[in-house]
């Protein structure tokens, strides 16, 4: 069923009973042409672009939990293409632009809002270098605009411009990044490619990947052997425990990340705002609740929870930039295990194994990149070869020297 | 993560004073081993689900550089040890 104000209208007068599942509930078949391990964003977003962009339909997705458990729905939802080096910035500018026709894409309301994303500078070399970055930005076509202080007391005037130890100085706002909500992007992605024919297949673990003959044959399941022509591994912060299971060694650590939400307040913050001196970001959700984070906890970790020291680090850095959220009370926080990589920069690409493709390494930068990640893992796997804009996300780059470090902190998973 | 680490020359103390590093299961390999050894030090991890080792400093206590072997999964501490201890990696 197609949704639109009419449908919405018309259900409304039948009592609202005519709305059906978004998605089937299948039983797997023997074979697939492609099977997608990880029903997450980029799972979804993945079968999706190839049902609908490559023509390749007899695809499953298979999900160990249910879909929107794993770190598609842990996220804080922001969107922006705010990046430095050339290999990240076209590839983010690709999922900005795909963001902003996603709805219509694929026939689902994902709240897209552009509402804008401001990164705080506190000193000259900081000023510094978000000036190098958006000129970078606007050098790939990208909108970025550096703000002086004058200019985000206007838009921000609750924040503390007069810290003793990092007075704000300006920002640099991308106007076309925002929030996004995460839920509905992956129900919106699981409706579109169940539409187009791919299975869903939830509450199903692979436990083994069957190779014949130096190629990959079906994996093992929670619900029995399925066949595939092609895997593609899209399993984030398990990345490696998949791997494992072909003798994949990964340039990759797991480790958990927290995020908050506060109870529900007038609206007040507009924006998405950067705190450029500590660990904290927020943005305000459509309910009021703030939505907020910081760093990753630093240790290896797959728990899905985290310490209460980092909640500690971040709630001070939250104050220290809004005083105003001194008496905010938080409601809910929850953890997600981020594939953090070597270079901070994510992986698409083939792997040994000549059917075997991987899609991993996301930091945690996922959800942002969730429609580009699912048009380019679509176009490697359907065309067997990489998508113009992610070229520069190879596995052998760490051997060669070519990493993406972003940050500048080397090969030291927990700093990224 | 465990709220305490039990320091083998402090005894047990919050998580708090100590900084991680990171994997402490991989081991420098010699200047000329090539270029394929150096790569999987520089680059490569497990990354197990479960037990797994790391380096911990105890940088609000006694400064020593510990071993903590530990679970990804249910965060548990198993052992710490010192770095220098015999069998451990520095």
């Amino acid at each position: 069923m197609r949704y639109s104000a009419f449908s919405v209208f018309l259900n409304a007068l039948r009592g609202n009973k005519g709305w059906k599942p978004a998605w089937r509930s299948p039983v797997p078949k023997n074979h697939y042409d492609v099977i997608i391990i990880g029903g997450g964003g980029h799972g979804l977003a993945t079968a999706y672009y190839l049902a609908k962009e490559f023509g390749v339909t007899n695809v499953a997705v298979l999900e160990k939990g249910y879909i929107g458990s794993g770190n598609v729905g842990r996220n804080t939802t922001i969107i922006r293409s705010n990046y430095l080096l050339q290999g990240n910035n076209p590839f983010y500018e690709l999922s900005m632009k795909l963001w902003e026709g996603l709805e219509q894409d694929f026939n689902f309301n994902a709240m897209v809002s552009q509402r804008g994303v401001l990164n705080l500078f506190h000193s000259d070399a900081q000023r510094d270098a978000y000036t190098r970055r958006g000129n970078a930005m606007r050098l790939h076509g990208v909108d970025a605009d550096l703000l002086d202080r004058n200019a985000v007391r206007q838009m921000l005037p609750f924040l503390d411009f007069d810290n003793a130890r990092f007075p704000i100085q300006g920002a640099l706002m991308q106007k076309r990044g925002g929030t996004v909500r995460h839920d509905a992007v992956a129900w919106g992605y699981a409706r579109g490619a169940d539409m187009r024919g791919v299975d869903i297949i939830q509450n199903c673990e692979v436990t083994g990947i069957r190779r014949e003959n130096g190629r990959v044959v079906g994996v093992e399941t929670s619900q029995g052997f399925i066949g595939c022509g092609k895997l593609a591994l899209a399993a984030a912060g398990n990345s490696t425990t998949v791997a494992d299971m072909v003798d994949m060694k990964l340039p990759i650590e797991s480790h958990v990340l927290q995020a908050f939400v506060s109870e529900g307040l007038k609206p007040f913050i507009d924006n998405v705002v950067t705190f450029g001196a500590g660990h904290f970001y927020v943005s305000q959700s459509d309910k009021g609740g703030l939505v907020f984070g910081g760093d990753i906890d630093g240790y290896n970790s797959y728990a899905q929870r985290g310490n209460l020291a980092t909640v500690e680090h971040v709630a001070e850095a939250g104050v220290a930039m809004i005083p105003a959220l001194s008496r905010v009370r938080v409601l809910r926080s929850w953890g997600g295990v981020m594939d953090m990589s070597m270079d901070g920069s994510p992986i698409i690409d083939r792997t040994h194994i000549d059917n075997l493709y991987l899609n991993a390494g996301w930091c945690y930068g996922g959800f942002k990149a969730t429609p580009a990640s699912g048009f380019c893992y679509a176009h490697l796997i359907a065309r067997n070869e990489p998508h113009e804009t992610g070229r520069a996300f190879r596995l052998d780059r760490f051997a060669r020297g070519r990493m993406i470090d972003e940050k500048g902190v080397g090969s030291q998973p927990n700093l990224h | 993560m465990a709220s305490l680490i039990a320091c083998p020359h402090c005894g047990p103390r919050p998580k708090e004073e100590f900084t991680v590093r990171g994997d402490a299961g991989i081991t420098r390999p010699a200047p000329d081993a090539g270029e394929d050894a150096w790569h999987a030090y520089v680059y490569l991890r497990d990354n197990p689900r479960g037990r797994h080792k790391e380096h911990w400093h105890h940088t609000s206590g006694c400064r020593r550089w510990l071993v903590v072997e530990r679970d990804t999964m249910t965060h548990a501490v198993y052992t710490v040890t010192d770095a220098s201890a015999p069998g451990e990696t520095a």
